[in-house]
């Protein structure tokens, strides 16, 4: 019997990571901005979606892919509004995984211009796997309390922007909206910020043209 | 609690070492924890008593390193050790910083009887 030290040296989640790049080079190819947003479930990610297809459907089709642990409910909430959907269920697992995405590719018609990704509802697990998008956005509505970027540092951290949700409440909640945004953005100071309302329909505008500039930014970069 | 998914992962590149070192079991498994990583260890060591039953590493210790969240800063170049997830350089206040280590889940080394 041999002893024997073997040097490995390798990322656990390298092969999530190397599917995640092929899927951002396949569809950032196709012209395709995939948006991932993560969330705690309740935080109104499906709301804003639907609000934002109500902006962008008309000039800039969409398709959207939604991350539960159990029904299809919310995909054929999008469905309603006209935009292909689909549903992954984990049955159990908190967190999507780039292979899951991988599966949908074939499916995702040619012609659209972003593919949002609704992960399952939850601030910690999604915030580990890279699902290929080439923006991650973290949502935070406002009831659900001004402390929460400190709380979850990485799901602050590794996103391009914070859409505050439900700012129709403000009025009704003890919330702290600068608060919130300093400490957000002192875990992430390139973060972009954004106050939403689905109800009212507040915000929904600015944040479509930022995801439509940065879609032209990602086109120029691939053109350079 | 995505613990059990990464031991998942683990086992697969783990299994894969084994069967190209031709192991007949693995004695030890060190990884790398950044702080950042969003894993908690002491779920990681339940997990992988769990997972390891039946398997080459059915009797291997799991070894963790916690690996501080360290930066450097791109305008004053200091390094510093961060605590409390704050992005702000404590010495000049900038908030152009660079991650150096803290964010890694490795798989660092593999002890084998072959």
């Amino acid at each position: 019997m041999v002893k024997k030290e073997v040097l490995v040296r390798e990322e656990i989640l390298g092969s999530n990571k190397r599917i995640a790049s092929e899927i951002r080079s396949r569809l950032e190819a196709g012209g395709v901005l995939t948006v991932n947003l993560l969330s705690s479930p309740g935080a109104g990610k499906t709301s804003l979606l639907e609000r934002l297809a109500d902006v962008l459907k008309p000039n800039h089709p969409m398709a959207v892919i939604e991350g539960d642990i159990e029904t299809d409910r919310d995909a054929e909430r999008i469905r309603r509004k006209g935009i292909p959907a689909w549903q992954i269920t984990t049955g159990g697992a908190c967190h999507l995984e780039a292979k899951m995405i991988a599966r949908l590719l074939p499916e995702i018609p040619a012609d659209i211009k972003f593919l949002f990704i609704e992960n399952v509802g939850n601030l910690v697990c999604p915030a580990s796997y890279d699902l290929g998008e080439s923006l991650r956005c973290v949502l935070l509505s406002l009831p659900e309390g001004d402390d929460k970027p400190k709380k979850y540092p990485k799901a602050f951290a590794t996103a391009d922007c914070l859409i505050f949700t439900k700012a129709d409440l403000m009025p009704h909640l003890p919330f702290d909206l600068r608060r919130a945004e300093k400490e957000a953005l002192e875990v992430n100071p390139k973060l972009r910020v954004f106050l939403t309302s689905a109800v009212r329909g507040g915000g929904i505008a600015e944040l479509a043209r930022y995801f439509i500039e940065r879609r032209v930014n990602m086109l120029q970069r691939r053109h350079a | 609690m995505h613990e059990l998914s990464l031991i998942a992962s683990l086992f697969e590149i783990l299994q894969e070492k084994a069967e190209e070192q031709k192991a007949r079991k693995v004695v030890l498994v060190k990884l790398r924890v950044g702080k950042m990583a969003g894993v908690v260890p002491e779920f990681l060591r339940t997990a992988f008593d769990l997972y390891k039953d039946g398997t080459v590493a059915r009797e291997a210790v799991l070894e963790i390193e916690e690996v501080p969240l360290r930066v450097r800063c791109r305008a004053c170049h200091a390094v510093t050790e961060k605590e409390d997830f704050v992005f702000v350089c404590p010495a000049c206040g900038s908030t152009d910083l660079e991650t150096l280590e803290g964010m890694e889940l490795v798989l660092e080394k593999l002890d084998l009887e072959v």
